[in-house]
């Protein structure tokens, strides 16, 4: 692929292999997820769109059985080295995961645990946290009860305190792992707009079931199949000329 | 035949008189308990129960002072939490965090078989294993001690106290750790900051079911404090032999003539036990509730 992105490129996959076990899930990924932009991950099912966005924080060093082969450079630098820390490399390269999974704190707390693991001085915290929850669009509704519980909230809101949360860490990169998909519809374009909103200061990169989503937000998209990279390309050459027939079958309907 | 609507009645009733029979066992227990320990003081003054500094049952100007077998009772208690409540937490952790899902298969069945040991098997173990080595290690007169009684009352109490906070942790969602994960913390940040505070309430229960079940115990403490009805100091007191009010009861009520003084101040001591068990379940109750962020 060539680089011809306007703001350069974030990340760089080459040659990514990944197994559960005997389960060979991904195969052969190179991809150039440009800065700055947003590039949706797209495909049915169990094509390893999410096990891929999963790899790009090493999230998938959680589970057993699991192996990587293949580089990820983000910024130049190779995540699956040995010498990398996973710390430093998920506090550059930040998570919203499908369902909000705010932790039972408040809603201050939550905002809050990153920066202090990370060891912000006291005195900063409390502009981080404002900052943060103004960043996730959250602010005007919660300032006035930062220290009730985030459980309290609803779901559209817990999403987005998860997204203001892993803004106060600070991130160059932010993954979403299909973060609308337990959303109502205002929730969900309350989360698109501040996507939009977020890619003018961060690389963006959202695995999608809804391709009108993907059609609406993204700047690049990659369809995935049966663990395949199918076709990378800016957003509108896939949706409207798509080069590979499977690509053109997913978009148009005829599986998936 | 039975029309479907007496059936559903028939059930319905029968578990209704299961429930009030059981709750009429419990409440006549309390009853005969509370009678016979309120007579006691128709002769002997509360105020001498409560605040007389021996226990005297038998000689000829019988005292029956609560406080050394009360004081007895909370000293071994409050060292088998000392001792067991962060070890089985720690454990705890461990099997549901960190061990590898073989060895959690291992340990976690082995902890439990540890509960089904009868508390006659521990003393007994107690008394021939452990008195001799606190004895030399601490170089004391008789290693009958109130701390012997805790090691074994802790001992006794890890495994409700494993157990219970173990299915407490691993309830914890996996996509709050995953949450945490991302963020840059650590794995032990992760355990410390987020899935043991999210498992408090469950933790706390277990750590409440476990002094229940250490305050209770008596045929263990019986065989391994060296049954000294004297108030223990503290911490001094740890080293010197105590008696409890469970043990007390167990040794004492086989002796005495139904009816006398003597035999209505056990009563009087059950009932302060009862009452004991009864605040602690009140406590862990409220502890319950005071967690504000609950899943």
């Amino acid at each position: 692929m060539t680089d011809d992105f306007a703001n350069g490129t974030e990340i760089e996959v080459r040659g990514l292999n990944l197994w559960y076990g005997t389960n060979h899930a991904l195969h052969d990924i190179s991809i150039d997820i440009p800065k700055n932009s947003v590039t949706a991950f797209i495909g049915p099912s169990g094509c390893g769109k999410s096990t891929f966005l999963r790899c790009l924080n090493r999230m998938n060093d959680l589970i057993p059985n699991c192996r990587i082969e293949g580089n990820v450079n983000i910024n130049g630098e190779d995540i699956y080295s040995k010498g990398v820390d996973v710390v430093d490399l998920r506090k550059k390269v930040g998570m919203v995961f499908q369902k909000p999974n705010p932790f039972p704190m408040s809603i201050h707390d939550n905002v809050a645990y990153g920066p202090r693991i990370h060891g912000a001085p006291r005195k900063e915290i409390e502009g981080i946290v404002e900052y943060a929850l103004r960043s996730g669009a959250l602010w005007d509704e919660v300032s006035g009860r930062l220290n009730t519980s985030a459980l309290d909230l609803s779901g559209g809101q817990q999403q987005r305190l998860c997204i203001a949360r892993t803004l106060a860490v600070k991130p160059e990169v932010i993954l979403f792992d299909e973060p609308c998909s337990a959303l109502d519809p205002i929730s969900t374009s309350k989360i698109e707009d501040l996507i939009l909103e977020l890619k003018k200061q961060y690389t963006i990169v959202i695995v999608t079931h809804n391709m009108q989503q993907a059609a609406r937000i993204s700047d690049y998209t990659a369809f995935f199949l049966l663990g395949d990279l199918i076709e990378f390309g800016r957003t509108e050459q896939i949706f409207e000329s798509p080069q590979r027939k499977e690509t053109e079958d997913y978009i148009t309907g005829r599986f998936g | 035949m039975f029309k479907r609507n007496e059936m559903e009645k028939g059930v319905e009733s029968l578990l209704f008189i299961s429930a009030v029979a059981a709750v009429l066992a419990l409440f006549l227990l309390c009853l005969f308990l509370f009678r016979d320990g309120i007579l006691l003081f128709k002769d002997y003054p509360l105020t001498g129960f409560l605040t007389e500094k021996s226990w005297y049952p038998t000689s000829l100007d019988p005292r029956f002072g609560l406080q050394p077998l009360l004081f007895g009772s909370i000293l071994v208690t409050v060292g088998a939490i000392f001792f067991a409540v962060p070890l089985g937490i720690a454990a705890a952790i461990y099997i549901s965090e960190l061990a590898s899902p073989r060895v959690a298969g291992i340990l976690k069945p082995l902890t439990e078989i540890l509960a089904g040991i009868p508390s006659v098997v521990f003393g007994f173990f107690g008394l021939v294993v452990l008195v001799p080595v606190i004895q030399e290690a601490l170089d004391l007169s008789t290693g009958q001690t109130a701390l012997t009684g805790s090691v074994m009352l802790g001992v006794m109490a890890l495994p409700t106290i494993i157990s219970i906070s173990e299915d407490a942790i691993s309830s914890v969602p996996r996509s709050i750790k995953e949450g945490s994960l991302a963020l840059g913390s650590t794995r032990w940040q992760t355990i410390h900051k987020v899935t043991v505070p999210a498992a408090l309430s469950g933790i706390s229960a277990a750590v409440m079911l476990g002094i229940g079940r250490a305050i209770g115990e008596t045929m263990t403490v019986m065989m391994v404090t060296g049954n000294t009805a004297i108030i223990p100091g503290f911490p001094s007191g740890l080293f010197e032999p105590v008696r409890t009010m469970t043990a007390t009861i167990a040794l004492e009520m086989g002796e005495v003539p139904q009816g006398s003084e003597h035999f209505h101040a056990l009563f009087a001591v059950g009932s302060v036990l009862f009452i004991t068990t009864f605040i602690i379940n009140i406590a862990a109750g409220h502890i319950k509730n005071r967690y504000r962020f609950r899943l």
